[in-house]
């Protein structure tokens, strides 16, 4: 799947995960920013690397900014993010 | 006799103010506090250095006492709650001598039995008149109960009462009285209302609090203690303040009404007072504007001094006829022990308050909180630091189910026909991990950077400096 432009999901509230994706260099490239990276730093990583394999994203920049969401909500936000990216420009 | 001096400065020097002294100051100003900034700069402007600041709390509005403190005016600090820039200054190690936190009650205690010694207290007054007669109700910068300041104007060697609105002798009702005051400033502003008190407190619409609260008060109904007389304190937080609204209905099936709601005042408990859930309101600090125009209006809304609200050191204090109490956490560890003074990352964000207070002399102290929040489950093995002891805590209420202290056999067999989901504290743990995932270990903590004091005087715990 092909990530043909910038595309957002999310907000920056408390519990939640604001995703921001770009058109890649070649590689998926995660960038996480979190109030809880000391706690849960790999896990919210495998969480976006999960999401990406099962999208057949391979070529993506993503950057999170975390707000101690779960993962079930971080997979929601970047997989919206990662579709709208794919959708062609209206 | 004249005590109207005519500027600060004169009034520190009258009142004899040397280096390595003690000075005092109270929080009802809250976040709106112009006077501690005032006092302090003034101080340092006349070169003395070395001071311990012994503030009943310190907000955001506090942070120039970090400069104070970079350059030894102050050397120490000793509060009950501490907030904002000035707190993460402390956290990461800004001032060399540990800060001392004690609790509302452990603080008047310390103060009537001389083991803290005040040489001035410095009393930021809403209204006053030429003789220090005082109180909180009149002017631009009311702020309702000047409870907490009450023990420092009877013990302090000097007193020094700050105001803006002057009135005619003899002042009344007067909180402070001249009795106890050495000289009157009068100064353009002691305080921003903004600041003091939020205007109204609003009832919270977030589900999982309302769900939490719902919960709280189904635990207060099973207890044994819904009954004529009741009594009653919560905080202004979300689902504290939302368990009135529950509470309210269940009074009235029962058609009791409840001899006093105590503390930390908010509209919430002044509308219950003039609809007849309670028959009086003991006050020490007023939240909201509702809370002070209430105090000043109605004699059934009583000013408490900090003494008679928790001293454990008074004949009896308010908090020892206590039926019910609800408390926040940051943390609370499978012992039931609570963290109030930091959140999960070590930083220093709070305080007692009255927390362990209320709780020790509550019939049934109850915490309320998220299973997690931002991710961080509310409930670990070990609490950074502890505020509150476990014994003193009897349940645990979250939206997805409550945690009976086992020592408390009375209340967990009470709540067996209650409904709720019952857990141990262990397996809410677990559940919150299910969500979350288990956070990896905290980083560890640098040295001592505060004590903290029990309500008895004992050091029940140290909060380490945050490592960066």
């Amino acid at each position: 799947m092909k990530i043909l432009r910038n595309a957002v999901a999310g907000t920056l509230e408390s519990n939640d995960v604001l995703v921001a994706v770009s058109p890649g260099g070649g590689s998926v490239q995660v960038d996480v920013e979190s109030i809880v990276l000391e706690q849960f730093g790999p896990q919210i990583l495998k969480a976006v690397t999960d999401v990406a394999e099962i999208m057949h994203v391979t070529d993506a920049a993503i950057r999170l900014e975390d707000r101690g969401a779960l993962d079930c909500t971080i997979k929601a936000r970047v997989e919206t993010a990662l579709r709208r990216a794919m959708e062609a420009q209206k | 006799m004249n005590k109207m001096t005519s500027t600060l400065g004169e009034a520190i020097r009258l009142a004899g103010l040397r280096d390595g002294m003690t000075v005092s100051f109270h929080h009802h100003l809250r976040n709106g506090d112009y006077v501690l900034n005032m006092v302090m700069a003034e101080i340092a402007a006349q070169g003395i250095r070395d001071l311990t600041v012994q503030a009943s709390s310190l907000f955001d509005c506090h942070a120039p006492l970090v400069d104070h403190i970079r350059s030894g005016v102050v050397t120490g600090i000793e509060t009950d709650y501490m907030n904002g820039y000035i707190a993460k200054s402390i956290s990461e190690g800004v001032m060399p001598r540990p800060v001392v936190f004690r609790s509302h009650g452990g603080r008047p205690a310390a103060i009537t039995s001389g083991r803290v010694h005040i040489d001035v207290a410095f009393i930021a007054a809403p209204a006053a008149d030429k003789m220090g007669n005082a109180n909180g109700v009149d002017g631009p910068a009311a702020c309702g109960s000047l409870g907490y300041a009450i023990p420092d104007s009877r013990f302090a060697d000097k007193v020094v009462i700050l105001t803006d609105f002057l009135t005619d002798y003899p002042l009344t009702p007067a909180s402070i009285e001249e009795t106890d005051v050495d000289f009157v400033v009068k100064v353009d502003s002691i305080g921003d209302p903004k600041g003091i008190v939020s205007g109204t407190t609003r009832m919270t619409r977030d589900p999982v609090a309302l769900t939490i609260a719902r919960y709280a008060s189904r635990v207060i109904q099973f207890s044994g203690l819904l009954k004529e007389g009741f009594s009653f304190q919560t905080g202004a937080g979300g689902a504290s303040l939302a368990v009135t609204q529950y509470l309210k209905p269940l009074m009235k099936d029962l058609g009791i009404t409840g001899s006093f709601g105590l503390g930390g005042i908010t509209g919430y408990l002044v509308d219950m007072l003039k609809e007849g859930y309670f028959k009086r309101l003991m006050d020490v600090q007023c939240f909201d504007l509702q809370a002070v125009e209430s105090i000043k209006a109605n004699p059934l809304h009583h000013e408490v001094s900090a003494v008679r609200y928790a001293s454990p050191l008074a004949k009896s204090a308010l908090v020892d006829s206590l039926d019910v109490v609800v408390l926040g956490a940051t943390q609370i560890d499978t012992g039931f022990n609570v963290n109030v003074h930091t959140d999960s990352g070590g930083y220093i964000t709070g305080g007692s308050g009255g927390h362990s207070d209320t709780a020790a002399g509550a019939k049934l102290s109850m915490i309320v909180a998220p299973l997690y929040r931002a991710r961080l489950p509310i409930v670990v093995d070990k609490v950074l630091c502890v505020s509150t002891p476990g014994s003193t805590v009897d349940v645990l209420v979250t939206q997805r189910g409550v945690a009976v202290n086992p020592a408390n056999t009375q209340l967990k067999d009470s709540l067996k026909a209650s409904g709720l989901p019952l857990y141990e504290i262990e397996e809410l743990k677990q559940m919150a991990e299910s969500y979350t995932g288990t956070p990896a270990h905290n980083r560890p903590m640098g040295r001592v950077v505060a004590d903290v004091e029990y309500r008895d005087g004992s050091i029940i715990d140290h909060i380490g400096s945050v490592i960066r």
